[in-house]
């Protein structure tokens, strides 16, 4: 690892002001892919800016029909919240199968929304239940929030502090972990909003990370069950080919979790 | 450079390290607990698994900085005195081990998961919580034996306490 400055600040305006002084800083979150990057050399910020303590930036509150996760709450905060559990208990079943124990005891849903990583779980379930991304500065919509691989519609030196999700009717996830890292090989996120909109979103799969599929919304509107998908094919275009799985596969992955992910929804 | 203030097995400590510095290093170089492992460094393997306020942690993928005020254990903190601590005695009783090398990763993960599950730990359930450590020796079956048994002495004595 290159030198670098370590910042623990106690509020969100320090963070920022913090950030406007060095010449190319960085947030730290839970610190769990960027600190095996700067290992890697392959980040090397002047500064880091830990958001980990910042009071404001932890905590689940859920009210009504709408779940809001601080950006600063560690996964394994998300995955035992009783209240949460039972609002969306899909996404606490996606929080609990991040990474493995110790990961989830130190990364984040903000850290992992700002890295954005093609295979990352969160992103998904943003997507499908059309969350907000509440930053210090506004509130982005998931649709226009993730801008391709690692690239997302935040400026420079903002901080997302929170995530907030309308509760849907039924939700699902479900992925096939790499064996090793734990990140989605390919993972499929279905949601049905209460209004009988229906959003299906995948990761791990496309090489613009995550997206939409729409054939299977639409077979899933007209009908909300595994078996809707029998006749469905996804397109191998577009998709990430490599070591662990060609095109074609995760072609086939997105059906076939989309299935588990409904079958889980029930 | 940044004076690192914390406590690691109950004892206040403070170290003058770089802001670089990963917290395994400042055990191991600066502390001489050596009994945190560096296997794989790539955050895959649990090896450098250590508890930072009581949570189960890979020491190899913070900075030294960030556990500032922070309680750690290491391998080296919970045996009481000459006694194992269950979990130790029971890798030892179930042979949990053969190089030893996961040996001390495998032991906080695993006193972090009796912790979390209490008395409700099936083989199902240690299986998926040891995702995160990593044996190249046994095969794990021993290992998954060994933290079963250690939950049934584990919840005993806390019953006993």
């Amino acid at each position: 690892m290159y030198q670098t400055t370590y910042h623990r600040p106690s509020s969100v305006d320090e963070a920022v002001a913090l950030f406007g002084k060095g010449n190319d800083a960085k947030y730290l979150s839970g610190g769990q892919t960027l600190i095996p990057v700067m290992k890697q050399r392959l980040a090397s910020p002047s500064d880091v800016i830990d958001l980990a303590r910042i009071k404001e930036l932890i905590g689940v509150d859920v009210s009504g029909d709408t779940v809001t996760i601080k950006a600063a709450t560690p996964h394994y905060e998300v995955a035992q919240n009783s209240a949460l559990q039972k609002a969306i208990p899909a996404l606490a079943h996606l929080a609990s199968h991040i990474g493995d124990p110790a990961v989830r005891h130190r990364g984040t849903i903000g850290g992992s929304l700002a890295n954005n990583d093609p295979s990352a779980d969160y992103p998904s379930a943003v997507l499908a239940l059309g969350a907000t991304i509440k930053t210090n500065k506004r509130s982005i919509a998931a649709d226009d929030f993730f801008k391709g691989l690692f690239a997302t519609a935040l400026e420079d030196g903002e901080i997302i502090t929170a995530v907030a999700f309308p509760v849907p009717a039924k939700a699902g996830y479900a992925k096939f972990p790499h064996p090793a890292s734990r990140f989605a090989l390919t993972g499929v996120f279905v949601a049905k909003t209460r209004s009988g909109d229906v959003r299906v979103a995948a990761t791990g799969a496309s090489q613009n990370g995550v997206m939409r599929v729409a054939a299977i919304e639409a077979a899933l509107k007209a009908n909300w069950s595994a078996s809707a998908l029998a006749n469905v094919t996804i397109a191998a275009s577009g998709l990430m080919s490599d070591i662990h799985g060609s095109a074609d596969y995760r072609a086939n992955l997105i059906k076939v979790m989309a299935e588990r992910a409904v079958t889980a929804a029930g | 450079m940044s004076t690192v203030k914390l406590t690691v097995n109950g004892r206040a400590v403070s170290a003058d390290v770089e802001d670089r510095t990963l917290l395994v290093h400042l055990l191991r170089d600066h502390l001489n607990l050596t009994g945190t492992h560096v296997g794989c460094d790539t955050s895959q393997c649990g090896a450098c698994t250590v508890h930072l306020d009581g949570r189960a942690v890979k020491s190899c993928t913070m900075l030294a900085a960030q556990a500032a005020g922070s309680s750690v254990t290491t391998i080296e903190g919970i045996a009481k005195g000459d006694e194992l601590h269950p979990m130790q005695a029971a890798f030892r009783d179930n042979h949990g081990l053969q190089c030893g090398f996961c040996t001390p990763g495998m032991i906080m993960a695993s006193i972090d998961i009796v912790h979390r599950h209490g008395g409700k730990l099936d083989e199902t359930t240690v299986r998926h919580e040891l995702e995160g450590n990593i044996c190249r020796c046994t095969g794990y079956h021993n290992i998954v034996k060994a933290v079963l048994d250690a939950a049934g002495h584990m919840k005993v004595a806390q019953a006993a306490e």
